[in-house]
């Protein structure tokens, strides 16, 4: 048998493109004088009435095409976008229209569009239109969004756009009834995923078919177009959407339709030539999505041994001006805060909220950040109080590995119940506490103090639902020269979905890892698909594209056996050959292709033995009723409830006693994604996570002032890490507790890696500092400010 | 902007990977962008238009330089090289984006470009650096993906291949 | 983010290209583009012509002698870092150039460009004033020296004319007895600093007779306090610094924080440079 490829660090195969320069992004089609070019006005106020808009000037400049504004759009494009993700409790759920049409919520708001030759002319021509605004009062952060001294919407009493609580037990009886109590108020800021790639759109619709084309960055091909043929007043039939190569995702790229998705391809339908536009980072910063904000109150209550008896946690959720992406980010901060543990009872209370700024739609993570770092620092909070050891207080409150599948009582994001398949977080924490020395940092801390320096250490654990459904499917095609061919629906932004599934179908086939190319985010290949997100790819699509393998599989074995003369039984395929085990009779997998589809036409030599008077049963019909010509398969894997991955991080910090400079000194990663396809990649994503949470604990936020201008919407000032602020070394080790719900035992392992990062490092501030750590992210800024106020309180 | 007279275009002939492209440009026209869209060099990335995410770097005279803060009209008397210069004649992996490809150091692959360009120099001048050296070498690229720890062992490993060790 | 459409020349000579600044109040002077292009693709910046020095020949030049270092319009800062002539001529060139940005950005960018961009975040400004530099302009009433205290006017602003060029820069020579030292504090190594202190000192035998600092983003143009006084009668050098200086907030740091830093660094940066003048002399 040729080696197994499942489990095997795997070099992958799209880099050969994107090392030489070959990589097909959004931006890159349709290069050349051909294309137009669009650019959009947008707003530079954060709340105002639209009172005019003069476009006159626009279309004098030399190079301009067209331009359009709310007036403009005709039928259905002039309704709001789609609220994608309805929920009972979003009772006040608004979405923008794809130009503005008489009130701009946010700085960055479309309002006008125009298509040009070039982008520079777009801009120019964008420089030209006048509107006349009346500027009505910002709402500016949770606390003025709670306050409602002045409305976002007119019609949104309180900016309150959902109220839901959920609970499991009676919370408030448990925690008055618990020896120990307290209270915390947390906080996590704004920030955004910033994939290097920003969003963007080309469409080409052709005369001749009546067709359009969209080429878009984003995470659901199908998504897109299922909006463009609604709002285009199209057949889905004449709508192919194409997801190139991707330049990172990270969330922001699930939300769609984005103006610009409808807006081109209506130009480029209107202009009878293809349409581009590629946004900028300023743009991005502005017009896309953010997330993360959310203002947190706990109370619990816990008995001598730091037991979580009770936990009543109310947050308040800021989702900016619209609600596209529904109550999925705060939904999720209100199951998945529970992490590894098991209280007593919960209770959780949330308001999501409109705020004047831009629209809140998941990233990477998704809710968990915030939830992880409210548990956690709920547990070190006990542990203080109880002078308890921080990891035995987590031992104490975890789910143990006989109560799997482990059900808390609640619904999760995907309305399913939120029960847990399998894990073993005491196994996780033996391996976390053994990798950074858990044991022996108090002598390090104490060596450390005796040299004048302050370290601290802190650790943060978090269960990550992954795989969510509704479904992902996979088609599987053996051409006739062996090689084949596999699409998935699902788009990849940098996961090495080509390569992963390539193993995962190499090894059902039995042919080399080079015969294999996977096609992705097509709609012309695979109509049906749902997206990328909630780390759900390699769960969703991977059990796909095992089950369209394993029938092609079957189906190749059919053939064979008859052509062969062989029993199923005693067949194998052994690098792209079907061979009767222990004999010298063998088939290439090609030839299998061949003879799977009778033909009356030769096109090659190959061809010629599925010919008519070559092969077939005379007293049979060619091909038999419950069969199809071909040597492919699609399948569809459709789970009854998410996978639950976990993991545990471990961070060492330094803090200077005189700048208040903070630098990681270690960081440690346990983590438990089930059966591990590619473990390079899975650390690669792990990597990447990690950094990204740095990033958000002690880097990024969106730096919003009163009137709703973001200060910092550039990568001077927003403060991405460069390699000179992430760790020098992410220490990983990993535990497989195989999933139940899939046969190839996967959970996700996409967005892990950012998830406690905030919450471990808040915790080993904390402890170097000897201060209480309440709000992240945290600058050396802020840093000094906490010891000012700990010295003068 | 309103009153300005057009802008006259120029006739450049832009050095690029040891090839020349006659190309029509306004004065304003970004290097990146005529790599991009008047020479169809698409490799170059563009991720900030700012100077600070370095997706956009090719080498300017064999140094590294952002495409993004350099003007097409302005880069006639130089010799560019793009990642598309990167691979040998045979089309075959340099050791820079061997050892990428070794070492997982690259996801979506957009901000690549602009590592590969930075490290082919650095290596040039320090053909053996140390880890801290390595780190220095890309510690003007933004990547969103890997979180660096690859890309520094992507340095470290370029630094054999181009050593001829294992 | 595309530059509004601007004229672009490029002129042979100097004299050319002050007659072509001269005949256009809009026009801006171009030389490594890396602070300029940024504004111009934001659109912050509008000229209606662009004036590139690129094509002058003789301007890129690092000359080193006695009295110091003179840096030609069109070196650029990897250039001058990398002289190791001008290192020892004036230590401090090397160690705020060090600073500067990230190695890409100073492969192209000028370091007369950062000076008479003026940017109270920059290094090299606070360096020539600190250091008592000048630059040399010439305009279309010929050529003049500018001492750096009469350089910088505010936030992006020197006492150019719009018609002149900066032809150099002079960083004068660290004299004998003389120690520099530089530190700055940035959220991100290669960002712009926080706070940033820039010390020269100068000892005659063991008296310490000159002390002064200059400051990087502490206020809207290059300061420079001596703290010569505070020295001689043992006072705090952060402290004598922060009497004379009022730091501001921004997205990074608060005020209070700021003048920490400013305390902070410059107890650490007069002690650093009087190492230095102390070692210099030692080895001498």
């Amino acid at each position: 048998m040729t080696t197994r490829l499942f489990g095997q660090r795997v070099p992958r195969v799209e880099d050969q493109r994107f090392l030489r320069g070959r990589g097909r992004y959004v931006d890159d089609v349709l290069v050349g004088p051909g294309t137009l070019h669009a650019a959009v006005l947008r707003s530079p106020h954060a709340h105002a009435r639209i009172l005019d808009i003069d476009v006159s000037e626009v279309l004098d400049l030399d190079g301009v095409h067209a331009v359009w504004t709310y007036d403009d759009l005709d039928g259905v494009m002039a309704d709001p976008l789609p609220l994608l993700i309805p929920h009972p409790a979003l009772t006040h759920g608004r979405t923008q229209f794809a130009l503005a049409r008489d009130e701009v919520n946010h700085v960055g708001e479309a309002i006008a569009f125009v298509v040009a030759e070039d982008r520079y002319v777009a801009e120019d021509a964008v420089d030209r239109i006048r509107v006349g605004y009346e500027l009505l009062p910002p709402v500016v952060g949770i606390e003025a969004a709670r306050a409602a001294t002045h409305l976002v919407h007119d019609d949104v009493p309180g900016n309150v756009g959902a109220r839901m609580e959920q609970h499991n037990g009676d919370a408030p009886a448990a925690i008055a009834a618990a020896p120990h109590t307290l209270s915390l108020d947390l906080t996590i800021e704004r920030s955004s995923c910033q994939p290097m790639e920003g969003r963007g759109v080309v469409s080409r619709w052709d005369p001749d078919t009546s067709r359009l084309t969209v080429w878009t960055s984003t995470q659901t091909s199908t998504g897109v177009r299922g909006c463009v043929a609604a709002r285009l007043g199209l057949d889905l039939a004449q709508v192919d959407v194409i997801t190139p190569d991707v330049g990172g995702g990270f969330g922001v790229k699930i939300n769609h339709p984005w103006p610009e998705e409808l807006l081109v391809p209506m130009a480029a339908r209107a202009l009878g030539r293809p349409v581009k536009f590629t946004e900028d980072r300023r743009e991005h910063f502005i017009s896309s999505a953010h997330e993360r904000g959310q203002v947190h109150h706990v109370e619990v209550g816990f008995d001598d041994d730091g037991r979580v008896l009770g936990l009543d946690v109310t947050f308040w959720h800021d989702h900016g001006a619209y609600t596209p992406y529904g109550l999925i980010v705060p939904i999720i901060t209100a199951t998945q805060l529970l992490g590894p543990y098991k209280p007593g009872a919960y209770r959780v209370r949330f308001e999501s909220l409109f705020t004047n700024t831009v629209m809140v739609t998941p990233y990477r993570g998704a809710g968990r950040p915030q939830g992880c770092f409210v548990m956690e620092r709920t547990i070190d909070a006990i542990a203080a109080e109880l002078g308890l050891d921080r990891a035995a207080v987590r031992a104490t409150n975890f789910i143990q590995p006989d109560e799997f599948p482990y059900d808390h009582g609640l619904v999760f994001q995907d309305g399913r119940e939120l029960e847990y398949d399998s894990g073993d977080y005491p196994a996780s924490l033996d391996k976390l506490k053994a990798l950074i020395g858990w044991d022996d940092f108090p002598a390090l801390k104490a060596q450390a103090a005796a040299e004048g320096r302050r370290i601290g250490i802190g650790l943060a654990c978090y269960v990550e639902g992954t795989g969510v459904g509704p479904y992902e499917g996979a088609h599987v095609h053996v051409e006739t020269s062996g090689k084949v061919k596999v699409a998935i629906g699902l788009t990849t932004q940098g996961q090495g979905h080509a390569t992963v599934f390539a193993q995962i179908v190499a090894d059902e086939l039995g042919v080399p890892l080079e015969d294999v190319e996977v096609v992705s985010g097509d709609t012309r290949k695979m109509p049906y698909a749902v997206g990328t997100f909630a780390s759900r790819a390699a769960v969703m699509s991977g059990s796909a594209v095992q089950l369209a393998a394993r029938a092609v599989r079957e189906k190749a074995l059919r053939i064979a056996a008859e052509a062969l003369e062989a029993d199923v039984a005693d067949l194998e395929i052994v690098d792209g050959l079907v061979q009767v085990r222990g004999t010298d009779a063998a088939l290439a997998l090609g030839t299998v292709a061949v003879l799977s589809n009778p033909l009356r036409y030769a096109f090659d030599e190959a061809s010629k033995a599925a010919t008519q008077f070559a092969v077939g049963d005379p007293g049979r019909p060619p091909v038999a009723e419950d069969d199809e010509p071909g040597l492919e398969a699609r399948d569809f894997y459709s789970p009854q409830r998410a996978t639950f991955a976990s993991g545990m991080h471990a961070v060492i910090v330094e803090t200077d006693p005189d700048t208040a400079e903070i630098r990681i000194v270690r960081y440690a990663v346990v983590h438990d994604c089930g059966r591990i396809i590619n473990p390079m990649i899975v650390e690669g994503q792990i990597h990447g996570g990690v950094a990204q949470g740095v990033g958000g604990a002690l880097y990024e936020r969106m730096a919003y002032d009163d009137s709703g201008q973001l200060l910092n919407a550039s990568f001077m000032d927003f403060l991405m890490p460069y390699v000179t602020e992430v760790p020098d070394t992410i220490e990983i080790d990993h535990l497989e507790t195989p999933s139940p719900l899939n046969r190839l035992g996967i959970k996700g392992a996409g967005e892990a890696g950012v998830i406690p990062v905030s919450a471990a490092i808040a915790a080993a501030i904390e402890d170097a500092e000897g201060l209480v750590i309440t709000a992240m992210p945290i600058s050396p800024s802020e840093l000094h400010a906490l010891r000012q106020s700990k010295e003068t309180p | 902007m309103t009153g300005r007279p057009a802008a006259v275009r120029h006739d450049i002939t832009l050095r690029v990977n040891g090839a020349p492209h006659t190309i029509s440009v306004e004065p304003r026209r970004l290097l990146s962008d005529a790599l991009r869209h008047d020479c169809g060099l698409t490799g170059t990335h563009v991720g900030c238009e700012h100077g600070v995410c370095g997706a956009c770097t090719v080498l300017v005279d064999g140094s590294p330089a952002r495409s993004c803060l350099m003007l097409a009209v302005a880069s006639e008397d130089v010799e560019i090289t793009t990642v598309e210069g990167l691979a040998g004649a045979d089309d075959s992996l340099s050791p820079v984006q061997q050892a990428f490809s070794d070492c997982h150091g690259l996801q979506c692959g957009f901000c690549t470009p602009g590592f590969l360009t930075t490290i082919t120099a650095g290596l040039r001048d320090n053909p053996d650096p140390t880890r801290e050296e390595a780190q220095e070498m890309i510690a003007g690229n933004l990547c969103r993906c890997t979180g660096y720890q690859n890309i520094v062992a992507a340095v470290l490993r370029a630094a054999e291949l181009r050593d001829g060790r294992p | 983010m595309k530059p509004a459409p601007f004229a672009y020349h490029r002129p042979g000579t100097v004299a050319e290209a002050v007659r072509l600044l001269a005949a256009d109040p809009d026009a801006k002077v171009l030389a490594g583009g890396q602070s300029l292009v940024p504004l111009l693709s934001m659109r912050l910046a509008t000229p209606s012509a662009l004036v590139d020095l690129g094509g002058i020949p003789g301007l890129d030049a690092v000359r080193v002698d006695a009295d110091g270092v003179r840096v030609g319009a069109l070196a650029r800062h990897a250039r001058v870092l990398a002289d190791d002539d001008a290192a020892a001529c004036q230590p401090l060139l090397r160690l705020a150039l060090g600073h500067v940005a990230h190695p890409t950005i100073r492969n192209r960018g000028t370091t007369v460009g950062s000076v008479v961009h003026a940017d109270p975040a920059a290094e090299m400004p606070v360096v020539l004033r600190l250091l008592g530099g000048s630059v040399d302009v010439e305009g279309p009433a010929g050529r003049r020296t500018i001492g750096a205290a009469d350089l910088f006017v505010g936030p992006l602003e020197t006492s150019l004319h719009h018609d002149e060029v900066a032809t150099s820069a002079f960083f004068p020579a660290l004299p004998s007895g003389g120690g520099v030292a530089f530190e700055e504090i940035a959220r991100r190594h290669g960002d712009y600093a926080m706070a940033g202190v820039a010390v020269v000192v100068r000892r005659e035998g063991e008296q310490v007779v000159d002390v002064r600092a200059g400051f990087v983003s502490i206020s809207d143009t290059p300061v420079v306090v001596d703290l010569t006084d505070a020295v001689a009668r043992g006072a705090d050098p952060g402290d004598a610094a922060l009497a004379s200086l009022e730091p501001t907030a921004d997205v990074h740091a608060t005020a209070d924080y700021r003048a920490h830093l400013v305390r902070v660094l410059t107890r650490r940066v007069v002690g650093a440079a009087l190492d230095d003048a102390a070692s210099r002399s030692l080895t001498r």
